[in-house]
């Protein structure tokens, strides 16, 4: 959809200005507006994963609200060896999965699998620390008025680490950003593929500087964005 | 109200055991405000924390209200919590809700009907004097009021006790005062059993019926707090006695004492007194009866629940016959006489 609109809107644009380059523009604006949606959907899927995970890992510690070593143990070895294995080896080593779900191994849609499953575990351990960070105290409020497990999650858990969670949530798609290029090498589409196959493979010292131009700006956006959401919420609460 | 049994609590560590609490036993009358009082690491917060069960028990039994909360399942425990309001030293308010909505989380906890538990928070919002900040967050309160919205939240489900753990001691000694007098009138106007923790005598001065001493682990002594405050059966008691009573007679004023001469003698004296006594002029009559000369050093006189009692330390000069007789006056008329230093 977004593809017709701008070939519509700005093809007699740049080729009638820039001759037998008009199609860098072109390119740089989908492969941008690829990067942009693997990053939004890997990082959106990643916290419906890893937000429960983080949540089972803090609620079975030792000594909280849903005490569990066994289950605690397990879960942190998963999680832990997901996060050791490589981005790009994970990348490959998927491959059959990535099919199972998607129908192909290859483009924008096919590389959002790995984003998000390599993100689910450090979403996991993100999201833990910002649920660590909440002062004991007010769990044992909670536990004095006669709270459950579930209430003290919904009602005190997440809601208190709500600006920290957002802060993470803003590393995590930075990180996503840098992961969906390095995709982009192997064919996942994006300013990676644009940096790899136009800057590298054809020599078009541009194209390379055009897309790590626009990965900083991203970068930069997100960031800003995070610091922005975040601060709002504490500034309310102060 | 409250009855505990042999209450012992362990803590097991992978290096050792650590008995926090020892063979515990008291009781907590309806309607009284009962003070625990200790040392830090003496106790008193495992105990307190054992009466709603945040801390389990490993031995002993705990009867709130005539059931052993100790032997409930969880679900009958929440149940329980509910009906037994908790205090704390650090407010432990939601830094993510406002006022109103702190007071209102107990109650959605306990599934009260919205427009019940709004009309509730209202109400709990005038009797802790904060109707105008209820659309405001934690951190824009003062500590005072902090602890007031702590309480309106403690108070929500109409409990039948209140845990107070060390609800004052972040607070300075004015926010003290008030914070401890609206527990008292929340004693007084709703016959609501209080229990509190504290390390400062002041505190239980000020608000407590009874008081348990706990030292080490265990109760030391528990009395009505008159009698912890006019006679106390043990050092550790006697120590906090000490820290508000100024007991302790600074060095420059013994220093100014005057000397023996040929007939006359000094004798350094510490005289306690308690209740009518305090109101009578019995160190005038003294010595205008007998012919000796009181130089009183350094005193003390305060009231415990509309109670005087204090203490004088003096220095009795003449002759030493007169100075027996005067000495055995004062104890005939009920003050507690104590030798100092017999020069």
């Amino acid at each position: 959809m977004f593809e017709l609109i701008t070939a519509f809107d700005l093809n007699s644009f740049f080729s009638s200005h820039l001759g037998e380059n008009a199609w860098i523009p072109m390119k740089v604006l989908l492969s941008t507006w690829e990067s942009i949606y693997m990053v939004f959907i890997s990082t959106f899927f990643s916290y419906v994963f890893g937000l429960p995970l983080a949540i089972i890992l803090v609620t079975t510690d030792k000594g909280h609200i849903m005490e569990n070593n066994p289950a605690n143990k397990i879960l942190g070895s998963i999680v832990n060896a997901v996060r050791s294995i490589p981005f790009i080896i994970l990348l490959i080593l998927i491959i059959p999965l990535t099919r199972l779900i998607v129908g192909t191994s290859v483009g924008t849609v096919a590389s959002i699998v790995p984003l998000t499953l390599a993100a689910i575990p450090f979403v996991a351990r993100l999201v833990e620390t910002s649920l660590k960070e909440i002062d004991w105290g007010l769990i044992e409020a909670a536990l004095s008025m006669g709270a459950n497990a579930r209430q003290i999650i919904s009602k005190v858990l997440i809601p208190e680490a709500v600006p920290s969670i957002i802060l993470g949530v803003a590393i995590t798609a930075i990180n996503l950003v840098g992961y969906s290029a390095m995709a982009g090498v192997v064919g996942g589409g994006g300013l990676g593929t644009l940096a790899y196959t136009y800057g590298f493979q054809r020599y078009r010292m541009d194209i390379l500087l055009i897309a790590v131009f626009i990965l900083i700006v991203l970068v930069q956006g997100i960031q800003l964005a995070g610091d922005k959401i975040s601060n709002k919420i504490l500034d309310k609460r102060r | 109200m409250i009855e505990i049994n042999n209450l012992t609590k362990v803590y097991h560590t992978s290096a050792q055991d650590i008995t926090a609490l020892e063979n515990v036993t008291l009781s907590v009358n309806k309607g009284e405000i009962f003070g625990i009082i200790g040392l830090s690491g003496a106790g008193k917060s495992t105990l307190i924390r054992c009466i709603n069960m945040l801390e389990k028990p490993t031995q002993g039994s705990i009867i709130v209200d005539g059931q052993d909360i100790s032997l409930f399942n969880r679900h009958e425990l929440r149940i329980a919590r509910q009906k037994i309001g908790m205090i704390f030293q650090h407010f432990n308010l939601l830094s993510s809700r406002t006022v109103f909505d702190n007071i209102l989380f107990p109650l959605e906890i306990a599934r009260v009907p919205s427009s019940e538990a709004r009309r509730k928070v209202n109400e709990l919002l005038e009797l802790v004097g904060l109707t105008d900040k209820a659309t405001g967050y934690p951190s824009q309160l003062s500590g005072g009021q902090k602890q007031r919205v702590g309480i309106a939240r403690a108070l929500a489900n109409d409990p039948k006790v209140l845990l107070s753990d060390e609800a004052t001691s972040a607070l300075d000694p004015e926010t003290t005062r008030s914070i401890l007098s609206l527990l008292k009138d929340i004693n007084r106007n709703l016959n609501l059993t209080i229990v509190l923790i504290t390390h400062d005598m002041n505190v239980i001065k000020q608000v407590c019926d009874r008081v348990a001493v706990i030292a080490e682990s265990r109760i030391v002594e528990i009395n009505d707090v008159l009698s912890i405050f006019s006679n106390p059966q043990t050092p550790t008691s006697q120590s906090f006695l000490n820290a508000i009573m100024n007991k302790d007679i600074p060095e420059g004023i013994l220093q100014r004492r005057n000397t023996d001469t040929a007939d006359t003698i000094s004798k350094l004296i510490r005289v306690s007194f308690i209740g009518a006594s305090a109101g009578e002029p019995l160190i005038s009559s003294m010595v205008q009866k007998y012919e000796v000369k009181a130089n009183i050093l350094y005193g003390n006189i305060d009231h415990v629940k509309d109670t005087p009692f204090g203490n004088l330390t003096m220095e009795l000069i003449g002759q030493p016959v007169l100075v027996n007789e005067a000495m055995d006056f004062l104890f005939e008329n009920g003050l507690e006489i104590e030798v100092l230093q017999n020069v």
